[in-house]
């Protein structure tokens, strides 16, 4: 219990230090407008609340920098934080912008790491981590990541894949399922399930039985009770065209 | 190797402690030494059920906190030597019981029993996950309507994802399902969802069908678990309930009418 280091020569070591890697968040600016910026926030927040609810996340400020927006660093910090988010530093900002982030106790990161996933990937602002809360394997590998699942998805849980999901049983009422890619139930969808969360217009969903409270495409969605009588209950497909949800037959 | 079996539903008034008693019971005259635990504390009624309340002298959590020896502590049945019962506390909340203390007392017990039934609380809260965190059979009681459906579905997730045998990547949780208090003809006026439907949307093993009957009642009125009224309906088919658990193959009855609230709404054919 004694500070006093004097009577006890050795003290045993009471911390140490570790190495851990965690996959945090990265939100890219393009715009220095608070008000859309705010919008469009909120609106991938609402995609999908629980993930974001006091998630970390890092502030990219490099794409700013290059098209030479004028921009406050705590501003924006503010901005995030009234949206529930935690930011735990920021990256690609000049030396003022650093200083100002250092005292507002944010570290700074260097923005090498990753450069290339930025340059590649300039449709999306923000990437929630994934979590599955039910037993999953991952089948093909290196880029083309599949999420599968077997097991039944029942109300409450929530399964997120960064790539395409696939899942060989039904998903229950309550269930949210959520892929950055494709989804695919080969059985009974009746909960939530939202293909292209981080924006890719080009995403679909695919179930044999479609039941679904909700069905979304990068955002475009349609509740259970906007879906016509002619595909309910059927095999069918979701996609986007033209800025509408269209739901038909898979054939 | 003694098998934990929990009696669970999430949603509250369904049946789980009629059908713990009655499950127990009928192990227990099937000849395996069996154990039934109440884990509803603060609330406990099994004991009420099962005929003892006045035999009551140390509960659950007494062995918990080591005020207690299991052996102190478990009531031997009245009716069958083979079934002993561990009462829940009434004056302690919930927070008195901890994984640890359960998983002990489930690993004592288990060297002496064949089978351990928890009795769960209603909800998903601490109780409740204790209740089913040890587990290897679970037996989802619901009752033929949707809220209940529904409830049942989240605790078949948590079943399958926080429990020890989730946790540890065991072979998961054996999981049965109990439709109870079944009435066919309120099914087929549409007051109610059919064997059918309910099946169809937790597909889940079906163990039996308990009829809504007033045995259930008049059972708990005299402290005797209902499957001991063997002229009763509920009695039957919890009789059967058990030997199907143990292996044998019997049909299922007080089914009468399969389509109902679904089939008819949907007209599905299946
Ligand atoms: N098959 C049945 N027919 C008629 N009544 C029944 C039947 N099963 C249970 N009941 C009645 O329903 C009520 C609740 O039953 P029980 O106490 O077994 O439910 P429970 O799920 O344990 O409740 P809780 O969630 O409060 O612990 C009791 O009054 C009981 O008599
Ligand atoms: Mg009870």
């Amino acid at each position: 219990m004694s500070t006093d280091s004097k009577k006890t020569p050795y003290n045993p070591p009471v911390l140490e230090f570790k190495s851990s890697t965690f996959s945090v968040p990265v939100l890219v600016l393009t715009s220095n407008d608070l008000t859309l910026i705010d919008e469009q926030l909120q609106a991938k927040i609402q995609l999908a609340p629980e993930f974001f609810k006091n998630s970390p996340l890092i502030l990219d400020l490099q794409e700013l920098n290059k098209q030479s927006i004028d921009f406050e660093v705590e501003q924006l910090i503010g901005l995030i934080r009234n949206l529930g988010l935690l930011p735990v530093g920021v990256r690609g900002g000049n030396v003022q912008q650093n200083t100002q982030a250092v005292g507002l106790g944010l570290p700074v990161y260097s923005i090498t790491s990753s450069a290339g996933l930025i340059e590649s990937q300039k449709q999306k602002t923000i990437q929630p981590y994934p979590v599955v809360e039910t037993s999953k394997e991952s089948i093909g590998s290196e880029n083309s990541s599949t999420t599968l699942i077997t097991q039944p998805i029942r109300s409450g849980q929530r399964i997120y894949a960064s790539g395409d999901l696939v899942v060989l049983a039904q998903v229950s009422a309550g269930a949210e399922i959520m892929a950055e890619g494709n989804i695919h139930v080969y059985s009974v969808l009746r909960g939530r399930a939202l293909a292209g969360v981080q924006g890719n217009l080009e995403a679909r969903i695919f179930c044999s039985d479609l039941q679904a409270e909700l069905v979304s495409i990068a955002g475009t969605y349609k509740i259970s009770e906007d879906l016509d009588e002619t595909v309910r209950n059927k095999p069918v497909q979701v996609y986007l065209q033209n800025d509408n949800l269209i739901i038909k037959d898979i054939l | 190797m003694a098998r934990i079996i929990v009696v669970t539903s999430g949603k509250g008034g369904v049946g789980k402690t009629t059908t713990s008693a009655a499950i127990a019971m009928g192990l227990a005259k099937k000849g395996h030494k069996t154990a039934v635990i109440d884990f509803d504390v603060g609330l406990r009624n099994l004991d009420l059920i099962m005929g003892c309340e006045r035999r009551v002298v140390y509960d659950f959590i007494n062995v918990i906190n080591g005020e207690a020896t299991l052996n102190q502590a478990l009531i031997r049945d009245k009716n069958c030597n083979q079934l002993y019962i561990l009462p829940a506390s009434q004056t302690r909340d919930k927070d008195a019981l901890s994984q640890e203390g359960v998983g002990k007392i489930l690993e004592d017990l288990a060297k002496d029993f064949k089978y351990i039934v928890c009795d769960s609380p209603a909800g998903i809260e601490k109780g409740a996950h204790l209740a089913m965190y040890y587990a290897d059979d679970a037996f989802v009681v619901t009752n033929p309507e949707v809220s209940s459906v529904r409830d049942s579905d989240r605790m078949l997730g948590i079943l399958s994802s926080k429990s020890r045998r989730a946790e540890q990547n065991q072979e998961p949780i054996k999981e049965y399902l109990l439709l109870t208090r079944y009435s066919p003809e309120r099914v087929k006026l549409g007051e109610m969802l059919s064997v059918d439907d309910v099946q169809e949307i937790l597909s889940l093993h079906l163990l039996g069908v308990i009829p809504e009957s007033k045995s259930v009642l008049n059972a708990s009125n005299s402290g005797l678990p209902v499957i001991l009224d063997e002229k009763s309906d509920a009695g039957q088919a919890y009789i059967d309930i058990v030997a199907r658990y143990l292996g044998e193959d019997r049909p299922h009855r007080f089914i009468d009418d399969k389509k109902g609230f679904f089939g008819k709404l949907f007209n599905r054919s299946k």
